[in-house]
């Protein structure tokens, strides 16, 4: 039987600057436009005649070479109001008009398991739950640090222990009917028991040869790789990195995200396949916008259309959409304008990847890609 | 046990404070209610003491100028459980939730917790000024890069986020003002900074560059002249708006848990006419905190009943609180870094807020992951009989002979600050205590810790309920 699809997403936040990351090496505008923060010339890992990575992506170009990395180019969405909370609010609630408190990866969770039988079916990890992930009823794991998880640890009697969970339990439920922050707690509570004792299987079972680096975020993939490998069946992991809000020292700051992100990324697919766990996972990586056209001498200011990525065995690689045109007169306000609606990309990776109907998750109908290999 | 007097003044302690122990609650409700609000609003001229810095540097020099970000964090949980002024440090945490500023990009501890000392030394004195000092913060500079901002590159960063979240709120103006405001305050920068070495940053300095200033006309919400920043701040307090979105800001973090920010736009105040009446209050003293501090804190709406316990405490108020509860850290001890960190755990990294916009705040400070770091870290906070406040609580429960499994649960809870908790949730904790019937006191060292170890087994269940995340 086939393994269940596993969504991976990887959040770069703080809006990550397209243009320094997939470099428009041929087009002579991007250097009338970039003064200052620029990958100079030949510096850039090739991707093709047009375009090249940021130096520091090299350990992911692998993944390009061997077909499994997919550009999604212009990301974003109209009018973009290019502040960090409106525009990560959108990507993570699909709701561009008002503002939504459900998120999109919460409302998958809900449809692939929507009697909630696995409390692990969603899995975060980082501290505080991003709103992609939140919707009232649906039970997430937030784990910043998965070897020490548990509910009432400190109790070191064990018989103890067990009595004060058993009591827990039972103050934890009904877990409806006295207020929507209480029924809340009371829900997480519950979740967080049942998470808790599943979850600490992960540690014990997991080993690898591969090395993970110090770094925050190589730490949370590593996370992500042992709950995968322990076939808890969780599909959706999330997890971010940051500050990518390069408005200032942009060169180094940003050289340093990308080198921490693609070795983080270089390392978790190699243990992954080396552990016979990769076939059915996809990583994507988004940002809430892309960064202003030109830059300010020191970074760059916030902008509009951005880019995404898909990476795994099951995505077929390429370049999707099209890079949105340079020419002054093509510019929104000084940024580059997005030409491919964010819920179309979702919408392909819940449809195509995940098997689920998109409409009532993004909220609509959205035009698909074709970035999932048949 | 179980006194009206007392359960408002833990109320008023845990809002406009860190919570207090029964033994300091019970002094200060003989002191009177008024009279409490006062000392906290003014302590200079009610004679309380400021923490003595000496000390911290005595005995925690790294903390004092911070090498490691997690130190920096240390230091200011540290004031939050050590101050004899709670509602002072209680204001540094407002400003510093609604101007949040992360090192995570200033990279500058000692830089940062000069922030925090600027909030500290003028949180409660004037809002307009404080926005002028908060304008010259280098370290509030460098985060929304305002050194970048220049007469010929003009940088939006501070200028947008100034309105929409640190004045006004979005919806109350345009692009245009946005664009207004940044060039406004070109010119407002930091000298630059000297490296740093591998064991010491450097403090930074705020100068104004008039060179660098564009000094020529804008038009800002309606105003036209040749303004510098101080103009654009003076105009802006004057909005309504203004008024409007820092009395909600303070009803929210005093009185009652209000929606997300960005939704204020589309939802009304929880209480409008509390929103309004602490506007008005803010206006009319010409925007003097301690005079809308004191408002809020005497008014109706602030002490009625149904507002107590509908907040939910933030990991700052959950680890401060403890610790003030169970009276660790009366004297200096090692172990001061990893309370800063618990914080952290809990999802609130001090002087490290995740963006310009803060914390989410609210039920979004509980998840699963937070749920189980706070449940465990009060309850094993809890469970230790050898610290002083919890050595009060079974001492005073230990004044009867024997006690009831309803005289210990009530006991509990009246101790731990007059806690309210559901009548379901209570016959479970009865139940617990049924099990191994009544208890007895004893008279012999054994008979007295067995004693104990039940009464800090009933505070660290009351820790583990979903009542006790509220304050």
């Amino acid at each position: 039987m086939a393994k269940d699809p596993v969504l991976v997403i990887f959040q770069l936040t703080g809006g990550n600057d397209y243009l320094n990351t997939i470099v428009p090496r041929q087009n002579p505008l991007y250097r009338d436009y970039r003064k200052l923060v620029v990958i100079p010339e030949g510096e850039e890992v090739p991707i093709d005649d047009d375009y090249g990575f940021h130096p520091e992506m090299a350990p992911i170009k692998q993944f390009w070479d061997e077909g499994k990395m997919a550009l999604i180019h212009g990301i974003g969405y109209d009018n973009s109001p290019r502040s960090h909370f409106r525009s990560m609010d959108i990507w993570h609630t699909c709701e561009p008009d008002k503002v939504g408190t459900e998120g999109w990866v919460g409302r998958s969770i809900q449809a692939v398991d929507p009697d909630k039988e696995n409390v692990l079916t969603g899995v975060n990890f980082g501290q505080g739950l991003p709103r992609a992930m939140a919707l009232p009823g649906v039970p997430v794991a937030s784990v910043s640090d998965i070897e020490n998880y548990g509910v009432l640890t400190g109790i070191t009697d064990e018989e103890q222990r067990m009595r004060a969970l058993d009591r827990f339990q039972r103050i934890y439920s009904p877990a409806i009917g006295r207020g929507p922050v209480m029924d809340y707690l009371g829900q997480t509570g519950l979740d967080a028991l049942k998470g808790a004792d599943i979850l600490k299987t992960a540690p014990e079972m997991y080993s690898s040869s591969v090395e993970y680096a110090a770094t925050p975020i190589a730490q949370k993939l590593r996370g992500i790789s042992m709950v995968h490998q322990a076939n808890l069946g969780t599909r959706f992991f999330y997890t971010q990195h940051a500050s990518f809000d390069t408005h200032a020292s942009q060169m180094a700051g940003h050289e340093q995200l990308w080198k921490d992100s693609a070795a983080a990324i270089s390392d978790f697919f190699a243990d992954l396949r080396a552990n016979d766990a990769a076939e059915n996972v996809v990583l994507i990586m988004f940002s809430e916008f892309g960064r202003r056209v030109r830059d300010n001498g020191s970074g760059t200011d916030h902008g509009a259309g951005g880019i995404a990525f898909a990476i795994g065995d099951p995505v077929a690689g390429g370049h999707y959409s099209e890079y949105p045109s340079m020419d002054e007169k093509d510019l929104q306000e000084g940024d580059l304008a997005p030409n491919y609606d964010f819920r179309g990309f979702y919408s392909t990776l819940l449809e195509q990847f995940m098997g689920l109907d998109p409409t009532e998750i993004v909220g609509g109908t959205f035009e698909q890609l074709d970035f999932i290999a048949k | 046990m179980g006194n009206k007097d007392i359960a408002l003044m833990a109320h008023l302690m845990r809002r406009a404070g860190f919570g207090a122990s029964y033994d300091e609650l019970e002094a200060r409700a003989a002191k009177g209610y008024e009279a409490t609000v006062e000392e906290l609003v003014d302590p200079d001229a009610n004679g309380v003491p400021e923490y003595d810095e000496l000390t911290l540097a005595r005995y925690f020099p790294d903390m004092e100028v911070p090498s490691a970000p997690a130190m920096g964090t240390a230091n200011f949980m540290y004031h939050l459980y050590t101050t004899p002024r709670p509602l002072v440090e209680k204001m540094t945490l407002f400003w510093h939730m609604v101007f949040a500023t992360g090192n995570s990009k200033v990279d500058n501890p000692p830089e940062m917790l000069q922030q925090i000392q600027m909030f500290r030394d003028h949180g409660m004195g004037n809002y307009k000024e404080l926005l002028v000092r908060l304008s010259k913060d280098p370290s509030m500079i460098f985060w929304l890069d305002n050194n970048e901002n220049h007469k010929q590159a003009p940088n939006e960063n501070w200028g947008r986020e100034l309105l929409e979240l640190f004045s006004m709120g979005q919806g109350n103006y345009t692009e245009d003002d946005v664009k207004m405001a940044a060039r406004a305050f070109t010119g407002w920068t930091i000298l630059p900074k000297i490296p740093r070495t591998p064991y010491q940053r450097h403090h930074w300095k705020f100068i104004y560059k008039a060179e660098d200033h564009d000094h020529s006309e804008k038009t800002f919400l309606g105003h036209t002249g040749r303004f510098n920043g101080e103009d654009i701040i003076d105009i802006v307090v004057e909005q309504p708006a203004t008024a409007n979105f820092m009395a909600r800001h303070l009803y929210n973090f005093f009185v009652a848990d209000e929606v997300q920010v960005p939704s204020w736009l589309d939802v009304p105040p929880k209480d409008p006419e509390a929103v309004e009446a602490i506007a008005k209050v803010f206006v009319e003293s010409e925007f003097d905190i301690k005079t809308t501090l004191r408002f809020i804190l005497n008014s109706d709406f602030f002490k009625d009943e149904s507002v107590w316990f509908a907040k939910v405490k933030n990991p700052a108020e959950v680890v401060a609180g403890t610790i003030r509860l169970v009276g660790d850290f009366q004297e200096p001890r090692p172990g001061v870094l990893p309370m800063g960190l618990e914080g952290t755990y809990q999802g609130q990294d001090l002087i490290n807020p995740p963006s310009v916009e803060g914390w989410h705040t609210g039920r979004e400070w509980i998840d699963t992951g937070s749920l189980v770091r706070r449940v465990n870290f009060v309850a094993d906070s809890f469970s230790n009989a050898d610290m002083p406040g919890i050595k009060s609580i079974i001492n005073r429960l230990g004044a009867s002979e024997t006690l009831s499994p309803e005289e210990v649960v009530d006991g509990c809870l009246e101790l731990l600050g007059a806690v309210q908790i559901n009548d379901e949730t209570r016959e479970q904790l009865l139940t617990h205590v049924r099990a191994s019937g009544d208890l007895s006191r004893g008279s012999t060292e054994e008979e007295t810790q067995a004693f104990g170890k039940r009464v800090t087994e009933v505070l660290q269940l009351i820790a583990a309920t979903r009542e006790y995340q509220f304050g």
